[in-house]
């Protein structure tokens, strides 16, 4: 019987209908789990609209999503859900982008694409040409970056507080009283980016692919995170769980002294150091 | 004082167009971000031509937490406490969207009892949140008692949801395969009798008060009126299309969970003014009752969720003799479960509207990317051209007509 959602009906030739009116257009049709997306030209996408409103009864245009892909050379994705409410039907309609390339606007076809830009261009930064009031949405006012992209932190740059010696609101750095702590659940003997505790030692084994040749540390975070550099684990003796600070402090001591165990003090006084680094 | 009045006898209106009168200017002023009928922290920028209001810009996102984005640090599991947290004055609808949409990429069957058991809890949330809606949108406008009457109703509601999944407003009891618990057989029978008895008492007690009431027609009736057109061009979804006399409802045209096996009537607007918008919502309580008893009716015993131990936890009594089911329980609330790379765009009708979530998954244990299609969004968008002419007054009867929340909106 399969799932329970929303069962959208399957209108017989609906991608070879659509096909035929994107024309040249269209750069890409995927159906996946019984939902058609169509990808097409960017330039183009004010025409293609048009034609699907006007010809393919695509009358409501429900919502804007942006999504960043940083591995691909343009990296922004912006997908259009149409809605038509005569034929009961979605589909998507996908353009891709990057910082600097503008998308046309659609907010002459559906007047509702205004908000919805803004929303894109806020969290993404996606420029959306033709659009006459493409102001930040949801974000403070002056706020700076996108949070949406993928190399935004979840912590944020700042944070606001009421001072009570200015009587006013006032914008500091962020300052995390622990760590951002981002835990990679992949399997180690499956596709985990890091070297497993005790790999580090072993020769490589020729012919044997091993986790050891996994590149180090990348997280599921990705670049540009100054919160969280390395997933946080406690499997080495390194791992002292007190920040950057005092790892790099405990393995300076086990590296200098691997034979005598480090006393529990030195330990101690490591981990307490105060960390101004990060 | 005699030749002040002399001087103004003089003075003509060609000479002066001000005669008699000071200029008047448009100005602008501020509704909210802390007023009473914004409903939360809308700050609305009015142009004002005297009481007439020229332009309106509505500035929204003082609410924004940033939920998409600390979804996608988040499992699929855990993520799903955020949707409650959305719309705070139906929770369970927008949770609904949410776990629909994974099951439709993990494509999980949901067994019988826990999809009536769904819909029953949807609807009940349909009627909480329209109590809220309706009565703060009668107060909006003048009444107090209609108010307070539903409110009672309110707070039978968040009881029920209390005594199944143990929260009041933030139950998290949808989940994906099923729902968290299943209800003792005692709740059921107090809702049923509730349906029969208190609910349709208090609201049709409290909307005999508005209904028909001049105050509150005068108040309603052509204001703000949005064609068949428009309401399609900004994207209106819910009780707005329905009000605009477009008989879409998501529940019937893309059924989801049993929606295709219960009876239920589509209410549309004739007028299509912020009258018919209420009256809209009035009609949607009643066959929100009526598909609850439908459900009771209804409803089999059987598993509340599904058997698929990749995805849903065991029960906590399995745990305590089967090992196969601690390593199962562990896995999932450590790790969760992984959804196979895709994107689904899964819209349900929740109280205020199409409540949508486009998730991408990329195969891992946390979604890629979370898009939550606000209900309030496009509608709010639509207050610039729905004001335009109007008293300053009917701001609060046409906000009151969106039903808007902000925890949704700004997200």
């Amino acid at each position: 019987m399969g799932h329970s959602a929303p069962k959208i009906a399957t209108i017989d030739g609906i991608v070879q209908e659509i096909e035929a009116i994107l024309g040249s257009m269209l750069v890409e049709t995927v159906d996946h789990v019984d939902e058609l997306s169509f990808t097409v030209l960017r330039d183009a996408l004010p025409q293609a609209m048009t034609a699907l409103r006007d010809r393919a009864q695509y009358q409501q245009l429900m919502e804007i999503a942006g999504v960043d892909y940083p591995d691909r050379p343009e990296r922004f994705e912006v997908a259009y859900h149409l809605l038509s409410v005569t034929r009961n039907h979605r589909i998507r309609v996908k353009v891709s982008t990057d910082e600097d390339l503008p998308v046309p606007t659609v907010t002459h076809i559906w007047p509702v694409a205004g908000w919805l830009e803004r929303e894109v261009f806020d969290m993404y930064g996606v420029v959306f040409e033709g659009n006459t009031d493409l102001r930040r949405i949801l974000t403070d006012y002056g706020f700076k970056g996108h949070p949406q992209r993928k190399d935004f932190p979840l912590t944020g740059y700042v944070e606001l507080r009421y001072s009570e010696e200015d009587k006013r609101v006032v914008y500091e750095p962020v300052k995390l009283a622990q760590d951002f702590r981002s835990f990679d659940f992949m399997s180690p003997w499956e596709g985990a980016e890091y070297i497993l505790p005790g790999d580090e030692k072993a020769p490589q084994a020729p012919g044997a692919p091993s986790p050891a040749a996994a590149p180090p540390p990348p997280p599921a975070t990705p670049k540009g995170e100054p919160a969280a550099p390395t997933p946080k684990t406690t499997e080495k003796k390194a791992d002292t769980g007190a920040g950057e600070a005092a790892n790099k402090a405990s393995q300076v001591k086990s590296a200098d002294a691997p034979v005598k165990p480090a006393a529990a003090t030195d330990e101690g006084k490591g981990a307490a150091k105060p960390e101004d680094k990060a | 004082m005699s030749d002040y009045l002399e001087k103004l006898d003089h003075r003509t209106d060609a000479a002066d167009p001000t005669y008699g009168d000071t200029e008047i200017q448009n100005y602008t002023i501020n509704f909210g971000p802390q007023h009473p009928a914004a409903h939360g922290v809308l700050r609305l920028v009015m142009e004002l031509e005297g009481e007439i209001v020229e332009r309106c810009d509505p500035h929204v996102g003082l609410l924004h937490r940033g939920t998409e984005k600390l979804i996608e640090y988040k499992t699929y599991l855990q993520a799903l406490p955020y949707f409650d947290r959305l719309d705070y004055c139906s929770p369970l609808g927008m949770e609904h969207s949410y776990v629909l949409a994974i099951e439709k990429l993990l494509n999980l069957e949901v067994p019988l009892r826990a999809q009536y058991l769904r819909v029953f809890f949807a609807e009940l949330t349909r009627i909480c949140n329209h109590m809220l809606n309706l009565g703060s949108h009668v107060m909006d406008v003048g009444a107090m008692t209609p108010n307070l009457w539903l409110f009672e109703i309110r707070e039978d509601c968040l009881n029920f949801f209390e005594r199944a999944s143990g929260a009041r407003m933030h139950s998290a009891y949808f989940r994906p395969g099923g729902v968290h618990q299943d209800v003792p057989l005692k709740l059921l029978t107090d809702i049923a009798d509730w349906l029969d008895s208190r609910l349709p008492r208090l609201f049709e007690d409290a909307i005999s008060l508005v209904a028909d009431n001049r105050i509150f027609k005068q108040r309603n009736v052509d204001i703000a009126i949005v064609s068949k057109e428009d309401a399609l061009k900004w994207g209106f979804s819910g009780p707005m299309l329905r009000g605009s006399g477009i008989a879409w409802d998501i529940r019937k045209a893309q059924p989801y969970d049993v929606y295709d096996r219960v009876d239920f009537d589509v209410p549309v607007g004739t007028q299509y003014d912020c009258y018919d918008r209420f009256m809209v919502r009035v009609e949607e309580v009643r066959q929100s009752a009526r598909i609850m008893k439908q459900c009771l009716n209804d409803m089999p015993e059987g598993p509340i969720a599904s058997f698929d131990r990749k995805v849903v936890p065991p029960k906590r009594g399995e745990m305590k003799r089967s090992m196969e089911a601690l390593i199962h329980h562990f896995k999932l609330y450590t790790e969760g479960f992984h959804v196979p790379a895709g994107e689904v765009y899964v819209a349900t009708e929740s109280p205020k509207g199409e409540f949508g979530v486009y998730l991408v998954a990329d195969g891992s244990n946390k979604p890629y990317r979370c898009k939550i299609r606000p209900t309030a969004f496009s509608h709010l968008q639509a207050m610039d051209f729905m004001m335009k002419g109007h008293m300053l007054a009917d701001v609060t009867a046409v906000l009151g007509s969106m039903d808007i929340v902000f925890g949704e909106c700004d997200r």
